[in-house]
């Protein structure tokens, strides 16, 4: 099966293509593929309970696995209470695994 | 576990959280004992230049050694250390026409100039590759 690892780096809010490459996490999934975004930098505004983004919540739906740097959230004082149940904080080990397992990785 | 990786970078230094990131992922791949080979381009040549300069924080009272301000050349070196004392290789080439443009000529030992040409081949001879584009 393939795999992909959509890196997004973006804050949410800021940046349209957010939801645009949720949607195409979605239909890689869809298409049958091992799909893990994962959240860095800006892009873990998006991991917040808070932030109350649909797109994140059907992504696990759908079965995509949505990391969030740990880096990028104590940075940014994003506690683990305070993250959406859809998400998973993790090292950026998590990224060298999926590239040592053949990932193919998207960086945004 | 693959030899090793390859890392595309295209940032210059002191500009985005991009270049914080690629370094803490190049140290993580070498702490794994996975060799790196890095192709600098555009504005990322100027990552190992060893012109950069720490500089004190007179806005927070604080004199250079203080402060302790690291440079991007300084992480290049500590990422060539470390790789060394893993044992792998990390293979640093800079865009030689990005370099000429810029003038970033003189940077840390163990960085060679070379083209697009040198991207193609990392990555063809290793595992996986990942571009860290500008935007």
């Amino acid at each position: 099966m393939t795999s992909y690892l959509v890196v997004e780096s973006r804050d949410p809010f800021e940046s349209h293509g957010f939801a645009r490459r949720c949607e195409l996490a979605a239909a890689l999934r869809a298409d049958g593929a091992s799909v893990t975004v994962f959240l860095v930098e800006n892009g873990v505004m998006a991991a917040r309970a808070a932030a109350r983004l649909r797109e994140l919540e059907q992504l696990a739906k759908s079965g995509v696995v949505v990391l969030a740097d740990e880096f990028s959230l104590r940075e940014r004082g994003i506690a683990q209470s305070e993250l959406a149940a859809a998400v998973k904080r993790v090292g950026l080990d998590a990224v060298v695994e999926q590239m040592a397992a053949g990932a193919k990785v998207l960086w945004n | 576990m693959p030899q090793s990786l390859t890392f595309l970078l295209m940032d210059a230094p002191y500009e985005q959280s991009r270049t914080a990131t690629a370094f803490r992922l190049l140290n993580a791949v070498l702490e794994r004992g996975i060799g790196v080979r890095v192709f600098a381009y555009e504005g990322a040549v100027s990552l190992p230049v060893t012109q950069q300069k720490p500089h004190a924080n007179a806005l927070h009272g604080r004199g250079l050694e203080e402060e302790a301000h690291p440079t991007p050349h300084m992480w290049v070196s500590a990422l060539m250390q470390l790789a060394k004392d893993k044992g792998v290789e990390l293979d640093w080439v800079n865009c030689g026409l990005c370099v000429d443009e810029r003038g970033a000529t003189e940077v840390v030992a163990g960085v060679r100039r070379g083209s697009p040409a040198d991207f193609w081949k990392m990555a063809t001879e290793t595992a996986n590759t990942v571009v860290i584009a500008t935007r």
